[in-house]
């Protein structure tokens, strides 16, 4: 999308919504919000709304999709067609696909699989309202389901963007930002640390740019993963 | 492949690869363009045994609202049975959607194609381009393959004539290039016990834990990356994609004309 001539996401020093550059959008998480979900959990990041809901362990329809001697994560994405301006057409499309096989990679690596021979693990992450980051919001939503769907893992999985605007590297990238902006790069990160399960990247950076955005992502995840660890002490206490 | 032979390859793959290849040396690389006279512009591209067609295909269209004055580009990728027995006939599945997405990513963030110069009429026609990927041979590393088959193909294209009613006239002479200003080459790495090799092939994509894909440009910048399948990397791991995919890429556009 092109941005209108008059338009400047940075002014002085403070983005549009007046955050700092390295500063993420208020976060809230709620596990356990579904009835029939055995695990669920509510993501606000910004305007990104997502709900996260698993089902499972259980056995795997259709039969040949069943692994011996493991589990398997199934992820469906999908968007609510009033999450967005333009009302999107329900239903998947192939970016919907593209979003659930990622989700997936980030979420496999935590997993005990081998505690559920031959069922599957069932994920579902609807996104009520868009407003960027959705890929990210839905890993947060999803891993803190997960744990409280009390599916064996070994850490949970955090996630948030950086990008580039007007020149500069910043933190989680609001809808007029992603619009508008030069590069997004999601990522996600196991348990707080450097172990990176999710990296994506559109847009042009140099050598400089993209260690500095890593990083700044890398750090973005931390604060979100103490508000994982909180939202599900506040669930179980 | 039986869990067992998995579970033996993963035992020895990072120090010695089945085709004896060193971790950051890929497979050779033949480029062939222009090999199917239909489309304005094609590309059949072999890495090692893995091969890739690329065909362009361009037509007038309409712009998208918030864009009337730029060309429309579309990647689509087929995952033939003829490529893999692995592979089923029938609409695009996850697989084929990602290779499709990636290879558009490293096209479209890199403006590599100068959408302003694609528009007919703002607002009402716009040249549209089609890239569609068919993998006749899956020997592994299909995002590279198909990735640098296509810029191949983009490279060969040929704007077709508007006659004076604004149809396409495809039997005339053609009205020059496709306008092509950057070739985004993407690389792509395997990790195996936080080894990391580079063009994996089919069978080591089958033990591997997770691929890497970074697109870098002719300035060395990134333009596009991909951390495909499950499995975690490190920022050095991430560090060593990038300088392996600057090298790489540099080599390869020797080979695009």
């Amino acid at each position: 999308m092109k941005k209108p001539d008059d338009m400047k996401l940075i002014v002085k020093g403070k983005r549009l919504d007046g955050r700092k550059l390295d500063e993420i959008r208020p976060v809230k998480i709620e596990a356990g919000v579904l009835g029939r979900a055995i695990g669920s959990a509510y993501v606000e990041v910004g305007g990104t709304k997502v709900i996260a809901g698993v089902h499972g362990p259980r056995g795997v329809y259709p039969k040949y999709l069943e692994k011996q001697g493991r589990a398997i994560l199934r992820v469906k994405y999908s968007m609510a067609p009033f999450s967005v301006n333009d009302r999107k057409r329900p239903g998947p499309d192939r970016r919907s696909v593209e979003l659930s096989k990622m989700i997936k990679h980030a979420l496999e690596p935590v997993i005990f699989f081998d505690e559920f021979p031959q069922l599957s693990i069932d994920l579902f992450v609807e996104v009520i309202q868009a407003d960027a980051g959705t890929r990210a919001a839905s890993i947060v939503a999803a891993s803190v389901a997960l744990a409280d769907a009390g599916i064996p893992m070994r850490a949970l999985v955090s996630s948030c963007a950086a990008g580039k605007i007007e020149g500069k590297i910043v933190l989680d990238l609001d809808g007029p930002e992603d619009n508008y902006g030069q590069a997004d790069l999601p990522v996600a990160v196991i348990d707080g640390t450097e172990e990176i399960s999710l990296l994506q990247l559109d847009g042009e950076l140099n050598e400089k740019e993209l260690k500095e955005a890593v990083q700044l992502a890398v750090s973005g995840c931390r604060v979100i993963h103490d508000k994982q660890k909180e939202a599900l002490r506040r669930r179980y206490q | 492949m039986t869990k067992q032979t998995k579970q033996y390859l993963k035992t020895f793959l990072d120090k010695q690869r089945l085709d004896r290849r060193r971790a950051d040396e890929q497979r050779p690389l033949e480029i062939e363009t222009g090999l199917i006279e239909r489309a304005e512009g094609s590309a059949k591209v072999k890495l090692g045994n893995t091969e890739v067609l690329v065909g362009v295909k361009l037509d007038v269209g309409t712009p998208f609202p918030d864009s009337p004055d730029e060309g429309v580009i579309i990647v689509n990728a087929e995952l033939s049975p003829i490529a893999d027995p692995e592979f089923e006939s029938g609409p695009p599945r996850e697989n084929a959607i990602e290779l499709a997405r990636v290879v558009d990513r490293g096209i479209r963030e890199s403006k590599s194609i100068e959408l302003g110069k694609l528009c007919i009429d703002s607002g009402e026609k716009v040249w549209m381009v089609f890239m569609d990927i068919y993998i006749l041979n899956n020997e592994g590393n299909l995002v590279d393959a198909a990735g640098i088959a296509t810029i191949a193909a983009l490279l060969n294209a040929r704007l077709p004539k508007l006659d004076k009613d604004g149809n396409i006239d495809r039997d005339a002479e053609p009205d020059g290039k496709l306008p092509v200003v950057q070739k985004p080459i993407p690389v792509t790495v395997g990790k195996i016990n936080s080894t990391l090799l580079a063009d994996p092939t089919e069978k080591e994509e089958e033990v591997i834990e997770t691929k890497l894909t970074v697109t870098t440009l002719e300035n060395g910048n990134v333009c596009a990356m991909q951390k495909s399948g499950s499995g975690t990397i490190t920022a050095s791991d991430l560090e060593y994609a990038f300088e392996l995919s600057r090298k790489t890429g540099k080599e390869i556009r020797k080979k695009l004309n």
